[in-house]
């Protein structure tokens, strides 16, 4: 087998807190992608699953045991990666154009070869036509394509993607998974999408790593041996994949529980 | 089916212009409306304080008087003023209000961000600036008197300087400190470097904080080149008020005041343009709101 595209070994991670405390998103992780691999992360809310992308990006370092991306450990933000956010963090400053070519300018690229290879990503997102409208003139699922594409152009071998699509309608948001899906077989990327959505990471991954309530640590890795290409808005209706479904679900509902009483209690104090 | 809907039943966009003009047309009468209540107000004002100097219940030795502070105004336009024509005045006052509010702003700008990205550098110098910001800066203005002279424009324009660099500098600061940090995070993933991240996110982001302070520093700007002429000058819209109250001459005062008022919101309106052009991306406002 080839060597894992992403490695966690061990993996702690604590911040200090404003007023003075410790606080552990992540013990003791370790988890694998094999390269080309769709992973989804699961977990409750306050687990740590957008700590564990901030740690693969370099973002953040983490405090003890390995993170090692294509073999090296991560020291810093590396080549390669591809990083999706959550919130809109495409530049408001900046057209669309200007947006997706924002990445190649950043390597170096001359400003009218970015340019063309913006075109081309922005065609294939299914923006054309949009090159020159600020973000603030898109709709929610547009910002959403500009981001993808402006990831994308990077040619990344690693595409981290933090809960992107949770902010979109259900409707807009089965498109984009479609797309993503489509866009994704176009590569050869290595995937990690996190995502509280148990539906949406079965529908779109390979493998789905469940983690459990904070501090995290992976509770279970599922395979999902659903056929490709799929269909994200029919193949919900597959009995494998309820029976997915139901296995990961069996274990996720004790986590939520403990951080739904967490919070509770938090709330209380 | 109402009979709204069967009028417009083929034709929407009939429904459309209809609308866009119905639109246009209430906005037309707000606009008018506003001007008219401005008017009321300006009339009001300037009438009843006409009428109670004229009746002598208040005297207009100490309040002035509407019509004898735009019969000084004609006076100045038409003969000049004791310190020559009236137009070479605004002229000091404006040179003088400008070079201190471009270099005060940019100073201003450049330290903010400077101060804003190295960290160290900002906890090094807080307390100064904060202690520098605390005292009446405008005193320095005596200092530039006899650095520079009461002839040249430095004195005065360095007077606006130290008023004009303060609001600039907080709020170009303050500006960079609130960067959404996703958008940082994003352009380094992207692969921009140091360079890169200040000029195309730190920059465009903290640039509505600095627009804003940009409105009020013009006229922190006149208010130094004004003190600064009290300082000693030979000219200047400051110098004329100066001498105005010197002579007792309280609409001389109030003329000059007017003329300062103007000057002032010509410069807003310039600026207001030159900061509709640099931040086009910004949503525009929304129909239903209304413009100051």
């Amino acid at each position: 087998m080839a060597s894992p595209a992403i490695e966690l070994r061990g993996v702690t991670k604590r911040f200090a807190t404003p007023k003075g405390g410790i606080y552990t998103a992540l013990r003791d992780l370790t988890m694998e992608v094999a390269p080309a691999e769709f992973c989804a992360v699961v977990g409750p809310t306050g687990c740590g699953k957008s700590t564990t992308l901030a740690l693969i990006s370099g973002l953040e370092q983490a405090s003890a045991g390995e993170v090692r991306v294509e073999g090296s450990p991560v020291k810093g933000i590396a080549d390669g990666i591809g990083y999706v956010f959550q919130s809109d963090a495409v530049f408001p400053w900046k057209t669309t154009l200007e947006n997706v070519a924002a990445g190649p300018r950043y390597h170096g690229v001359a400003g009218a070869e970015a340019r063309v290879r913006a075109r081309d990503w922005i065609a294939r997102v299914g923006l054309s036509g949009f090159e020159d409208r600020y973000p603030h003139q898109l709709s929610g699922g547009m910002r959403k394509r500009v981001g993808l594409a402006q990831s994308l152009i990077n040619g990344p071998r690693i595409l981290l993607m933090d809960e992107p699509f949770s902010a979109l309608d259900v409707q807009t948001r089965t498109l984009m998974e479609n797309e993503l899906l489509a866009l994704w077989s176009s590569t050869s990327a290595s995937v990690v999408f996190v995502t509280h959505d148990l539906e949406e990471a079965i529908a779109l991954a390979d493998r789905v790593v469940l983690l459990t309530a904070g501090p995290g640590t992976v509770k279970g890795t599922f395979e999902v041996d659903l056929p490709r290409p799929r269909n994200v808005a029919e193949i919900r209706f597959q009995p494998r994949f309820a029976q997915i479904y139901e296995a990961i679900w069996n274990q996720l509902r004790d986590e939520v529980l403990v951080s739904y009483e967490r919070q509770k209690h938090a709330a209380a104090i | 089916m109402s009979s709204n809907r069967d009028a417009g039943e083929g034709n929407p966009q009939l429904i459309d212009a209809d609308l866009k003009a119905r639109r246009s047309r209430t906005a037309r009468r707000r606009r008018l409306t506003i001007y008219g209540l401005r008017l009321v107000f300006a009339v009001l004002w300037l009438g009843s304080w006409e009428v109670m100097t004229r009746l002598n219940w208040v005297d207009p030795f100490f309040v002035g008087q509407p019509s004898g502070i735009a019969q000084r105004l004609w006076t100045w336009i038409t003969d000049g003023t004791a310190l020559g024509p009236l137009w070479l005045q605004a002229a000091i006052t404006m040179e003088e209000a400008v070079l201190g509010f471009v270099i005060g702003s940019v100073l201003g700008i450049v330290f903010g961000i400077l101060l804003g990205r190295i960290e160290l550098l900002a906890e090094v110098l807080s307390p100064f600036i904060r202690a520098a910001n605390a005292i009446p800066r405008v005193v320095l203005g005596s200092l530039f008197a006899i650095m520079f002279g009461v002839v040249s424009v430095w004195g005065k324009a360095w007077t606006a300087v130290v008023l004009v660099f303060f609001v600039v500098f907080f709020n170009a600061f303050q500006g960079v400190r609130e960067v959404d940090r996703n958008l940082v995070a994003n352009a380094r993933i992207l692969g921009a470097d140091n360079r890169r991240l200040t000029t195309e996110i730190i920059v465009p982001s903290a640039l509505s904080w600095i627009l804003a302070s940009l409105h009020i520093s013009f006229g922190l700007a006149i208010v130094g080149a004004v003190v600064g002429e009290l300082f000693g000058a030979t000219g200047g819209l400051g110098q004329l008020i100066y001498n105005a109250g010197h002579t007792f001459d309280v609409n001389g005062v109030f003329a000059g005041m007017f003329l300062l008022a103007v000057l002032a919101l010509i410069a807003e309106g310039v600026i207001s343009a030159i900061e509709k052009r640099l931040i086009k991306w910004r949503p525009s406002r929304v129909s239903g709101e209304i413009p100051i």
